[in-house]
């Protein structure tokens, strides 16, 4: 420890990053000292010894449990709910019905684009899924509160139900709400498609269907709650803290500043934390009524049912393309539901067929319908691989169609502006041609793919492909509003203020190293709080891969106000211009008069007040330009032509996301998209009894089955092409989160094509299916 | 499959797997039979002595190498008793039903999951949580690699990973690739770190035989 006090808290004598004048835009980082390198994480130690306070870890005086009874019923009335026997039973301190004054409040389910129909009631008195709650307890032990809930009699009037989105829209369909099932088609189109396709040497047309998946995040979603009078604090486990603060204050009808919500940590969330839910104001609620804190966490089962999911796509794709590779036309339609609300059943589906690659005939059509299943949450990188799924079959399809490889036919369509903005803009940085050619030489691409043909003329029932996919995402720039606050300290080491959640990604690591390249601090002297409504800054929801290009900057500008202040004061101490000043270091020096310099901790403003405190706000986007991180991946599969089995043999993921900012990190992300994609393409999928019962069949990790570290391939490669996008924004990063996981799961599905022949378009490739298809083609065969 | 068997096919067999896990039910199985002042003659129909929930037992349980007396509902879990009871929140609650290793714990050197052990059933054995690896504020090796591997990204499941590896490596101090994915498959990472926790058991192997971490 004292060792630590006697070193150099920040690095000596090289030249910092040159400050600008206030009110000037910095320069582009040229050299970065510390950005880019492999840092293990700054809170690593906090997460590993098993010391960092999740919010299902905190204990406060007094608290109880928390449990909800929920509908069992895809569909319902609630008739009459008693609640005496409970009441009574030991420990129980309060319980919530419908019957309850206070529980009877409006609730929203999309927080996105919330449409008129979108209106529910905590307790409403009509379940539309399986999983919505009835009434809720809490007491002393988890325990007893699952007693209690298990006590309650409930009296359904059980309604027909729908479950499957195509049937949902037939005539006599049950209907979810009074208004129909159709929650909205969207329609877009440029060019002319049919004459597109007429001058298109080849068209193929195809149906896709990808599966409904579930978050499953590990950390169950859910808070502690305490009111001191009327003053709520609530410990979510959440991805947006100013988030959930204003939803509660809304449903609660109570003021932002007596709702503060805190999530220091966070076990995962892909999207299903991006908003409170009704398990967070019950908890609010029961915490009120039983006068004691309330941790309230869904069982596993319960977040299943009522914690979001990716909606299930019906997708049809006819596309055009001429001999030497230009796509002529494609024509896309979809069916998607979001549940029993409007929850974005088809946000951003159709998205990659509209902008990914350059073609002048373009049309897509999206229709969102309801079912009675659980309402969607956005999933990591929404609707997109779902879209990619049937256009990168598609792209290999027509690859083969035409006798071109698939790579080469990618690179004959990169458009030179993004087709499907408003303006047609162009993008910042475009390193799409460079992901697919720097990516397929690391790979080896064409030797995997003689490789495999040569091991499948020695081998009978085992057989192996190659196969590769490209992406981009929908918005990787970030966005204003942001805004953080540095201090420097009166020894030179710094604390950083910011209300972002660091949801597993490594933002905490990403800010201190901005803060390290700027001030010359190291990163291990800097001390950050977040994610705290009650003492940290505005930031939005971290989600969208937006996160690190939004805080970024933001704590780069901080970091020039801290270091601004710090020459002003160094001008007055040295006696010269503060244009003539200079950082090296920890010291401040004159550029024309080397001797005179002085250390930052000796600068006597510093000294004086004890602290410099720097406020960086997030700056707007550039005007009339997409930013827009692209990739492609890469893989080779191993089928067995006996068991239907997929190994994935290997994959690697290059990815353009602007600057590299940690490359541990980076690494992490490329290998956990991944993965998550091998989920999306071999073992995921949601199971609904559609025909009898409506109830979710799979509603563990048993039935549902997530990859596990048998079912990934060691050697997953990350190849950032690093391409630091200056015009959008000051640290030149783009987001990367969301599209790791968007080719993934079409590049295995080209690979087992290109092992067996078979199109895979039916998510997940798992033995029960793969086998199927190989024994209806040696039927035909 | 016997699990002489088991022990015979695989060294590798005390890392959490899932048939790892059936013969931990199997031992669970033969710890409340032995405590028959809670289960007398649970053989026999009819004649089973029924504790009730609100019905206290005493015990005491040895965690980290310190014991705690108290007392627990018999349904109680042991994760239960370590989390909420005794404040011990390293170990974490992913699913309570025994699928994802979360809250995967030592129970005399092997790996177990607590959530689908009773309190009453830990009683006499020696428990391991993921602070019991701690040397004061140091961090134990496993630990350390994960750090150095960034083998986790959220941190949930890595308490769970980490008491994984760690009981693979105390019975198998060298394992190989295949060896370590055998021995973390009883542990689930939604964010898919796992091609970086292979990574970080390789190099734990290497820091506790004093090798260091350098490949």
């Amino acid at each position: 420890m004292s060792e630590e006090r006697k070193g150099l808290y920040a690095v000596r004598g090289e030249a910092l990053p040159p400050t600008p004048a206030p009110g000037s835009p910095p320069e582009p980082w040229k050299e970065t000292r510390v950005v880019g390198a492999k840092m293990p994480r700054v809170d690593g130690y906090a997460r590993v010894s098993g010391s960092a306070v999740y919010p299902s870890d905190v204990s406060l005086p007094g608290m109880l449990y928390g449990a909800v009874l929920r509908c069992p019923h895809p569909h319902a009335k609630v008739l009459r709910v008693d609640a005496s026997r409970a009441l009574g039973m030991p420990g129980v301190h309060a319980v919530l019905t419908g019957d309850h004054p206070e529980a009877r409040r409006d609730w929203t389910y999309s927080q996105w684009r919330p449409p008129k129909e979108a209106g529910s009631r905590l307790f409403d008195p009509v379940c539309r899924f399986e999983g919505e709650p009835v009434a809720a307890v809490a007491a002393e032990t988890p325990y007893e509160a699952w007693d209690a809930v298990r006590a309650i009699g409930v009296e359904y009037e059980v309604l027909p139900f729908v479950s499957d989105e195509l049937e949902a829209l037939k005539p006599g369909a049950p209907a979810v709400h009074e208004g129909g099932n159709l929650v909205q088609t969207e329609n877009y189109s440029r060019g002319d498609v049919d004459e597109g396709l007429a001058q298109a040497d080849v068209v193929l047309e195809e149906t896709y269907r990808t599966e409904s998946e579930l978050h499953t995040p590990m950390e169950l979603h859910g808070c502690v709650a305490s009111w001191e009078g009327d003053r709520l604090t609530l410990w979510e486990s959440t991805q947006g803290v100013y988030v959930v603060q204003k939803e509660v204050a809304d449903v609660l009808r109570i003021p932002l500043s007596k709702v503060r919500v805190v999530g220091h940590y966070m076990g995962g969330g892909f999207g299903s934390k991006l908003e409170a839910g009704k398990y967070t104001v019950l908890a609010a609620l029961l915490a009120y009524k039983a006068a004691r804190p309330v941790k309230l966490l869904l069982t596993r089962e319960e977040t299943y049912l009522a914690a979001g999911n990716r909606p299930p796509a019906n997708m049809t794709l006819k596309a055009g393309v001429k001999k030497d590779g230009t796509l002529a036309a494609l024509d896309f339609s979809c069916v998607c539901t979001g549940g029993a609300y409007p929850a974005g059943g088809t946000a951003l589906v159709d998205w990659l067929v509209r902008d990914l690659y350059a073609c002048p005939n373009v049309r897509t059509e999206a229709t969102d319908v309801y079912v009675n299943a659980g309402p969607a949450r956005p999933f990591r990188a929404p609707g997109h691989p779902q879209g990619a799924w049937a256009l990168e079959q598609m792209m290999d399809a027509l690859a083969h169609a035409i006798g071109m490889d698939p790579v080469e036919l990618r690179l004959r369509n990169i458009p030179a502006f993004s087709q499907a903005r408003e303006g047609t803009p162009p993008y910042t940085t475009n390193g799409f041609k460079e992901c697919l050619e720097e990516g397929a030489k690391a790979f080896g691409w064409k030797e995997a793919l003689r490789r495999a043909a040569e091991f499948n003329r020695h081998h009978t029932h085992a057989k192996r492909g190659a196969g590769m996919a490209g992406c981009s995402w929908f918005v990787g720039g970030g966005w204003p509003p942001a805004t953080v606050i540095l201090k420097l300290y009166a020894d030179g080491t710094a604390n950083l203020n910011m209300g972002a959640s660091d949801i597993g990604t490594g933002t905490k690591s990403v800010m201190a190293m901005v803060v390290a390249e700027e001030l010359g601090v190291k990163t291990e002297m800097v001390q950050i709080e977040n994610a705290d409504t009650g003492t940290t800054q505005y930031a939005s929801a971290s989600g969208g891969s937006k996160t690190v290009p939004t805080e970024a900057p933001t704590v780069r500008a901080a970091a020039i106000h801290v270091k601004q202040q710090l020459l002003d004061m160094a001008a007055a101490d040295l006696q010269v211009e503060r244009s003539d000043l200079t950082f090296r270091g920890d010291r401040v020096a004159s550029v024309s008069d080397p001797s005179k310099s002085v250390r930052v901790q000796d600068i006597s403003g510093l000294k004086k007040a004890r602290v410099v405190v720097g406020v960086g706000t997030r700056g707007p986007n550039p005007a009339d330009k997409a930013i827009v991180p692209f990739g492609a991946q890469f893989c080779e599969v191993e089928v067995s032509t006996r068991t239907g089995e997929v190994r994935i043999l290997r994959f690697l993921g290059a990815h353009d996301s602007g600057r590299v900012m940690n490359r541990l990190t980076y690494d992490n992300q490329v290998v956990g998209g991944i993965t998550m994609g091998i989920g999306l393409a071999t073992t995921e999928m949601r199971v609904l009894d559609r025909h009898r019962t409506g109830k979710l069949v799979n509603r563990n990790w048993h039935d549902y089955k997530l990859p596990t570290s048998m079912d990934v391939p060691a050697e997953i490669t990350s190849l950032p092409v690093e391409i630091p996008d200056d015009e959008a924004n000051t640290t030149g990063a783009k987001g990367l989160g969301e599209p790791v996981t968007i080719p993934t799961a079409p590049a295995v599905a080209n690979a087992v094509y290109n092992a067996v022949g078979l199109r895979m378009t039916r998510t997940p490739i798992n033995p029960l299916q793969l086998s199927r298809k190989l024994f209806e083609n040696r039927k035909e065969g | 499959m016997s699990r002489d068997h088991e022990s015979k096919e695989c060294r590798c067999g005390r890392g959490v797997s899932r048939r790892g896990f059936i013969a931990s039910m199997g031992v669970g199985a033969v710890a409340v039979g032995a405590s028959n002042r809670l289960l007398a003659a649970s053989g026999e129909a009819g004649a089973a002595e029924v504790t009730k929930p609100g019905q206290w037992v005493r015990v005491t349980l040895n965690v980290n190498g310190r014991k705690h007396t108290l007392l627990v509902e018999p349904r109680w879990t042991l994760l239960h008793v370590l989390r909420e009871e005794i404040g011990l929140t390293g170990s974490k609650a992913g699913c309570e039903r025994g699928e994802c290793g979360a809250c995967t714990v030592l129970m005399d050197g092997v790996p177990r999951y607590a959530c689908m052990t009773l309190a009453v059933e830990a009683e006499g054995m020696e428990i391991v949580t993921v602070e019991g690896l701690m040397k004061g504020e140091e961090l134990g090796e496993v630990q350390q690699a994960f750090l150095d591997e960034d083998a986790f990204q959220c941190g949930y499941c890595t308490p769970g990973q980490i008491m994984a590896v760690e009981g693979l490596l105390r019975s198998n101090p060298r394992p190989s690739l295949q060896e370590i994915q055998r021995g973390t498959s009883g542990n689930l990472c939604r964010c898919g770190a796992y091609a970086h926790i292979f990574k970080a058991a390789d190099r734990a192997a290497k820091l506790k035989s004093g090798k260091g971490g350098e490949s």
